[in-house]
């Protein structure tokens, strides 16, 4: 029978063999733009692309991207396909129950409602049909609020296009993410009611077990916050309104 | 792909079109058709194969086996075929990594299944922890090969096993007063005879294993339906080749290939029924 004692000491040793000696795979959605997403060379792109690689260089860890889908992308994380998830994904309490996550990347950022243009948030509030992908803080938010109805989708581009289709009067996802839908549709679509905040701000997932990886990328993370260059990268990726560090 | 994509923003329209049609995303969906055309290369024979098997088991004189053959082709063919593809790579691929912890870590000392958590010791993963992504992918290839044949081979199975019956019974019989063993008549008189009969229904079983191909995206696999969707879907200017909603041309390409796919094929299954059918007295051989 082991104890807890030497369980946590072979983890821990088996952790640093694997964190030294293996690349640390990095799992990550490929659908959020401007979070993440697959650019036309077939390649993951985005805010957490360039962070992650910056972070990996940094603690001189050898990392490789792995794609995998939203609803499956924490048991995956448990199940060991790869070692850690930078998909967008908010700290929540609920999360933090089956993984643990580093100190926040992104500073809590807010939600909002899109729809065509002409939709009214009182509406919208006493009796509308609202999207969000599932398993989202957003699809969470929706299920919990009287007179609105929750319809959920696999990916966050087809919340888009139920909204375009008229198939929901409006989706409720990360406004960074809604944003550059809202400006390039000339007016088509627009934000409808308040800034929303849900969130504890976004971060790393990793195994509860993996402690010596999440606190080699905390370390790298405060790093770079407190050098500036991740809120350059912030900047970089969402614009000059989203919040800094 | 050509010199000048460098800055697609600026360019005339067919020259845009042939950049964005070439882009790395592009190449992967035009290599998901030649997978789908890979796995019916795969599929079709292997699920012959276990056709060929459940059909020679539901003829076997000793009654487990029968039972065996029957059971097989019965189940298969009552559960729908979604269920069965979601069901086989879990079930295998669980099966597999069990079948390797029990015997690489047998000190292992919790339980397999936490929760709702599937989870084994680090040397039981398969594939590997860190194997490359075209491991996994191949992985995951070989048991969407593996569903489809055992689903498949179950229809084939049924429509052999009817083939067989069809053959006129006095033929057998004839082999038999000849002094053939029960083998040797299978083997001279009724198997080169039933394809004939067999035809018709084998050829369906390929149309539908060729509509099934689809299937594969519920498998996780990036094949043709995922990359249609993927690609048609709108794209913002975070893009290098920003466009709006085209999911409809995207799948309308892949329509296009389906019933190209399926309409060579019904050709070619013309062709070979009036060729196995040569010196047989059918309707197909007489009009030939």
């Amino acid at each position: 029978m082991k104890t807890p004692l030497t369980l946590a000491i072979g983890a821990l040793a088996f952790a640093a063999s694997g964190a030294l000696a293996d690349t640390v795979r990095m799992g990550s959605e490929g659908a959020y733009p401007p979070y993440n997403f697959i650019n036309d060379d077939n390649e993951l792109d985005g805010f957490e692309r360039d962070l992650g690689d910056e972070l990996c260089e940094r603690a001189g860890l050898d990392c490789e991207w792995v794609i995998n889908d939203w609803d499956t992308i924490i048991p995956n994380l448990v199940g060991g396909d790869y070692d850690t998830i930078m998909a967008g994904m908010a700290i929540t309490e609920a999360r933090a129950e089956t993984i643990s996550f580093t100190q926040e990347y992104l500073p809590p950022d807010p939600s909002a409602f899109m729809a065509l243009e002409g939709m009214n948030y009182d509406t919208l509030m006493e009796s509308g049909v609202i999207a969000a992908q599932s398993n989202t803080v957003q699809a969470g938010v929706l299920a919990e609020m009287d007179g609105v109805e929750l319809l959920e989708f696999p990916t966050p581009d087809e919340t888009i296009s139920a909204v375009r289709n008229q198939e929901v009067d409006a989706v409720l996802a990360d406004k960074a993410f809604l944003a550059d839908y809202v400006a390039e549709s000339g007016g088509e679509l627009v934000f409808v009611g308040d800034d929303q905040y849900f969130s504890d701000g976004v971060g790393m997932g990793v195994r509860q077990s993996d402690d010596e990886l999440r606190e080699t990328f905390d370390a790298v993370i405060t790093e770079m916050k407190e050098d500036g260059s991740l809120n350059e990268l912030i900047t970089e990726w969402f614009g000059e309104d989203m919040d800094t560090f | 792909m050509f010199a000048f994509c460098t800055d697609p923003d600026t360019l005339p329209q067919w020259q845009w079109f042939a950049c964005y049609l070439t882009s790395g995303t592009h190449l992967a969906f035009y290599w998901s058709f030649v997978v789908v055309m890979i796995l019916l290369a795969l599929a079709a024979p292997a699920a012959l194969v276990m056709g060929l098997g459940g059909a020679l088991l539901m003829r076997a004189r000793f009654a487990p086996l029968r039972w065996l053959g029957q059971g097989y082709t019965a189940i298969v063919r009552g559960v729908p075929d979604i269920v069965f593809f979601l069901f086989v790579p879990i079930a295998v691929g669980q099966g597999i990594e069990a079948l390797l912890h029990q015997v690489r870590c047998p000190h292992w000392d919790m339980p397999i299944w936490q929760g709702n958590d599937f989870i084994v010791c680090p040397e039981a993963r398969v594939p590997p922890r860190g194997s490359p992504s075209w491991v996994r992918d191949l992985y995951g290839f070989s048991l969407a090969v593996l569903a489809f044949a055992v689903v498949f081979g179950a229809f084939v199975g049924n429509t052999l096993h009817g083939a067989m019956r069809a053959v006129p019974r006095a033929q057998m019989e004839t082999a038999e007063a000849y002094g053939m063993t029960r083998g040797q008549a299978m083997r001279r008189v009724l198997l080169p005879q039933m394809w004939i009969y067999a035809l018709p229904g084998l050829s369906n079983i390929w149309m539908i294993l060729i509509k099934a191909t689809p299937l594969l995206f519920l498998l996780g696999i990036q094949d043709i339906v995922y990359w249609a969707r993927e690609l048609g879907g709108a794209k913002t200017s975070r893009y290098t080749y920003p466009h709006p909603d085209w999911r409809v041309w995207y799948f309308l390409a892949v329509l296009v290939f389906y019933l190209a796919v399926t309409w060579a094929s019904q050709i070619f299954f013309e062709r070979l029924t009036r060729r196995v059918g040569r010196g047989l007295a059918t309707a197909e051989s007489a009009r030939a």
